[in-house]
């Protein structure tokens, strides 16, 4: 029998109790913030009657979701998915709020929520229509994904006509088609260079994909074959986990399964409060990172072509109730570079680091984001106010700006004595090693290197941060071997090795960085770009540690490498050991050697013979050098994780050397460090003179312009930014810099609290 | 003695830096123990040869220290008193500031260093033992960052509950 809405030929919402989906999502919102509970639950009725069920469901759907990731991630061939593990899936309630989450880029618990919320919020109910069996894709940057390559497949799950949850899976696919090849390209400047965006449209019903689907999306990208078996990925391991959904749903009941999706979220909340209040100290702790974005004289439009700095203050406020409040107010205008992001992406990257210290379990879903708060100023380089930005590298400014945060509430983990779970901060995880073409099989195709996804790790403040290791944004990242990128990319390596150095001086040293030279072959047409930190150390040290090094380039074309090879001469190989005595050069003659601070360029003609280094960066030091155990600077030296010169430089080590072995003299050492700290008094003033002679230079505008357009950005946007600044410097009125004045494009300056005032 | 997870000597060789990896993972990976601050704090101030009650310790050579006068100041390792708790040490430390190619090349390789058009790094030293307490990397003309302000009376009151450590009579 046909109910009066269908006779009426309207449609019945899909909701609970005859709600809409959007009627639900304002529901959960308005009784959480009234209530200050997770949907108003101020008792977890279920989980208190019967934990050992809660616990079972829970555990049955968190196997699960990691169990489809390692299943899905088989049937992709991008090395990327399938060797570095960049997928993830999770499981939300019909409002889009994250219950359980696999492992892998965990970034993404928040991005697919925001593509389901942005679905909701445009009454996809009506039209398109959500059904059982229904495909949804997405990746629009501003709809509040990452970036472009990081392509969300969202099925929903329904039970007798009810939708009782959705499912997402994400991989980061190797191209996208934008301007320039890759998946984290530099070229882009604008939204319509970053390559194809696909705004939550729906592209299958009834389990399958449309043809119309399959063949423009194809056509829209460079390595087609990637992104099908990226897709089939997606898919499949959406429709696992929502039989397994629907099994559960079978076995306890729906009313039960809902219940239980309320209670795990306001249990995923509660147990972030818990885990604050453990492990911190209520008050305010303040940081500041800093990315170059040296685009002057790079092959883009006139606009774009601009040195600035994406500068990123934190303030952490840790409340007496336990809640998490982090304002990033002062931060950088974006910018016609590919660097931008969104609100989501930098906040649900926060939980990936919660995820691997504060709160290192299993529970991570939405509660944690209902017991935290964001100030994300509007106009900034991760809230842009103009649909126009580009986002496709927009690691190069999240990967600095979060790395202050970690020190943040290190220092909270030091007053409490939880010394072992200190983390100096991130690596600038990069370069980012890209390039595309007609490969080595003539398929147009294209790679990013995923090397990136183990760098040097910050130290800790019991012991050194771990080399090539890690990367905040994956905590399973791997190098993957270099057999298989040698098959999937035209590329050779002729050295992969430890870069010594990279990682930052400390008490604990930072985690050493390492780097891959490649040489071109056998593309049939092929070009290369590297995107990388700089000119700029992304973070500091801590308590006395000094920041991980910065970025450089080496780039050779037109070798006579074919010919030494021929002629059996010794080749360039291994690392770029120390950049101030280049080795590579001695054994290498070409047309253009590029050994400069430029770590981001756009595409150019890479061909056989030609030469690349991948550096990847190393992580901040904890600590002052001079604490530093003698004998660990000896087991460095030896181990080549310093050059020898700056053992005594920055460590203070008198040592000698005998037939490459190092030994530190003990006794030499203490007076020689003795003697240090004499020099540090003598050339050293009080912060105070100091201050005097700096605003001065404040005063004249002695800087580079770069330097003072960050600020003057940072003062467009922010009252609260240039009056802290003008009182810590006690300077008037009348002073300031306006970006006006600075000989910078027009474009694109919207919000400006000057001009609002006039 | 109170039977806690990690005692005094465990406590005091994770500052020392001296304990095992195992014993540092396991603790990583197991709840964390309640007691930690208690017994941290009396570690923390056996190991300084001052009297002054701890009231937190702020930083690798930094402690928050409570006066006879009911003051609470910053204090380093070595003696030297540089402030009240809510204002920022480093502005009362010495500074040395790397902002040229020759200062750079004495901790990173030219080109492993900040450029100095773009970035200088600062160091502070406390001026009596001359220990380097924080480095920053920022921009010419960037303030002094105030790293941390702790509530101390919300910790101890509401968080730890224990009560703030006083001044013993002499
Ligand atoms: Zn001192």
């Amino acid at each position: 029998m046909k109910t009066i809405e269908e006779i009426q030929n309207k449609k019945v919402p899909i909701g609970w109790d005859g709600k809409t989906l959007k009627e639900m999502r304002a529901e959960i919102d308005r009784v959480s913030k009234e209530t200050g509970y997770y949907a108003g639950l101020e008792e977890l009725t279920f989980k208190e009657a019967d934990p050992i069920r809660f616990e079972k469901i829970f555990s049955k759907l968190r196997g699960g979701v990691v169990h489809a990731r390692e299943t899905a991630k088989k049937v992709a061939a991008s090395p990327i998915v399938e060797q570095e593990g960049e997928l993830c899936f999770s499981l939300y309630t019909p409002e889009a709020d994250s219950i359980v989450t696999s492992t892998g880029i965990i970034i993404h618990v928040g991005t697919m929520g925001a593509a389901i919320k942005f679905m909701i919020d445009k009454d996809y109910e009506d039209n398109p229509g959500i059904n059982d069996g229904d495909i949804f894709c997405n990746n629009d940057n501003h709809v509040g994904n990452v970036h472009t390559c990081d392509v969300h497949t969202l099925v929903p799950i329904f039970w007798e006509g009810e939708l009782l949850g959705w499912v997402g899976g994400v991989t980061h696919v190797i191209d996208t088609g934008a301007s320039g090849p890759g998946s984290m390209p530099m070229g882009p400047v604008q939204r319509y260079d970053d390559g194809y965006q696909i705004t939550c449209r729906k592209v299958g019903e009834n389990d399958e994909l449309s043809k119309d689907w399959l063949l423009e999306s194809t056509r829209s990208v460079r390595g087609s074959k990637y992104w099908t078996l990226d897709e089939k990925t997606r898919v499949a391991g959406c429709h696992m986990i929502r039989d397994l959904v629907l099994d559960v749903i079978e076995e306890e009941g729906a009313d039960n399964y809902k219940q239980f999706m309320r209670e795990i979220i306001e249990d995923g909340r509660r147990g972030f409060v818990n885990q604050v209040k453990t492990m911190t100290i209520p008050g305010t702790y303040r940081a500041a990172s800093f990315i170059d974005v040296p685009f002057e004289g790079l092959d883009l439009p006139k606009f774009a072509q601009q040195d600035s700095i994406i500068h990123t203050p934190s303030e952490i406020k840790i409340h007496k109730d336990a809640h998490l409040e982090i304002d990033f107010e002062g931060s950088s205008r974006w910018g016609w570079h590919p660097f931008n992001a969104t609100p989501v992406s930098i906040t649900s990257g926060i939980w990936v680091m919660l995820a691997q210290t504060l709160v290192p379990n299993d529970r991570i879903n939405d509660g944690a984001y209902y017991a935290s708060s964001f100030g994300i100023p509007l106009g900034s380089w991760f809230s842009p106010d103009d649909i126009r930005s580009a986002h496709s590298n927009t690691w190069h400014g999240l990967v600095a700006g979060w790395t202050p945060l970690w020190r943040g509430l290190s220092r909270g983990y030091w007053g409490r004595g939880f010394l072992e779970e200190i983390n100096a901060g991130n690596a600038h995880t990069s370069n980012w090693l890209q390039g595309g073409g007609y490969d080595h099989h003539g398929e147009l195709s294209a790679l990013n290197s995923f090397e990136s996804a183990a760098c040097g790790v910050g130290a800790s403040a019991v012991k050194d941060g771990i080399s090539h290791s890690a990367a905040l944004w994956n905590p399973e990242g791997d190098m993957g071997d270099m057999e298989i990128w040698e098959v999937l990319e035209p590329l050779i390596f002729m050295g992969r090795e430890i870069l010594p150095g990279s990682g930052g001086p400390g008490k604990y040293r930072g985690g050493n960085g390492w780097q891959s030279l490649r040489l071109g072959w056998g593309a049939k047409e092929w070009t290369m770009l590297v995107a990388g930190s700089g000119a700029m150390a992304t973070d500091c040290g801590l308590m006395g540690g000094y920041p991980g090094a910065a970025g450089y380039r080496f780039s050779a074309y037109n070798t006579d490498l074919k010919e030494r090879i021929e002629k059996r001469l010794p080749l360039p190989l291994g690392g770029d050991t120390d950049p101030d005595d280049p080795g590579y050069e001695k054994n290498l003659k070409a047309e253009t050697i590029n050994r400069d601070r430029q770590a981001v360029t756009t595409q150019e003609e890479f061909g056989d013979y030609d030469l690349m280094l991948n550096y990847l960066r190393g992580g901040p030091g904890f600590g002052d050098p001079l604490d530093r155990d003698p004998k660990e600077v000896e087991n460095d030296l030896n181990e080549r994780f310093i050059l020898p010169r700056f053992a005594e430089s920055t460590f203070g080590c008198v040592y000698e050397e005998k037939d490459g072995e190092f030994v530190v003299d003990l006794k030499a050492t203490k007076e020689k460090r003795k003697e240090m700290r004499k020099q540090r008094l003598e050339k050293s003033v009080p912060t105070k003179e100091w201050m005097k002679e700096e605003k001065k230079r404040i005063l004249n505008k002695d800087a580079s312009k770069q330097v003072q357009l960050m600020f003057a950005e940072s003062f467009a946007l922010s009252k609260k930014f240039t009056d802290d600044f003008k009182e810590f410097w006690d300077i008037g009125e009348d002073w300031m810099v306006y970006e006006d004045d600075l000989n910078v494009t027009k474009l694109g300056r919207h919000i400006n609290r000057f001009k609002d005032n006039q | 003695m109170a039977d806690y997870k990690y005692d005094h000597k465990v406590i005091n060789e994770l500052v020392e830096g001296t304990l095992e990896w195992y014993q540092i993972k396991n603790m990583m990976s197991s709840h964390k123990d309640a007691e930690r601050f208690k017994v941290y704090r009396e570690v923390m101030q056996e190991r300084v040869s001052w009297d002054d009650p701890i009231l937190l310790p702020l930083g690798l050579h930094l402690y928050i220290v409570l006066k006879e006068n009911g003051d609470r100041i910053v204090k380093c390792d070595c003696g030297h008193e540089f402030c009240d708790y809510q204002e920022n040490w480093k502005v009362h430390a010495n500074i040395f500031i790397r902002d040229d190619e020759e200062k750079m090349n004495e901790i990173y390789p030219v080109l492993m260093a900040p450029d100095p058009e773009w970035q200088v790094i600062r160091e502070y030293y406390c001026p009596s033992c001359a220990a380097q307490l924080e480095v920053e990397a920022v921009t010419p003309w960037y303030p002094v960052i105030h790293d941390f302000e702790p509530d101390i009376d919300t910790f101890y009151k509401d968080w730890v509950k224990l009560p703030l450590p006083e001044v013993k009579s002499k």
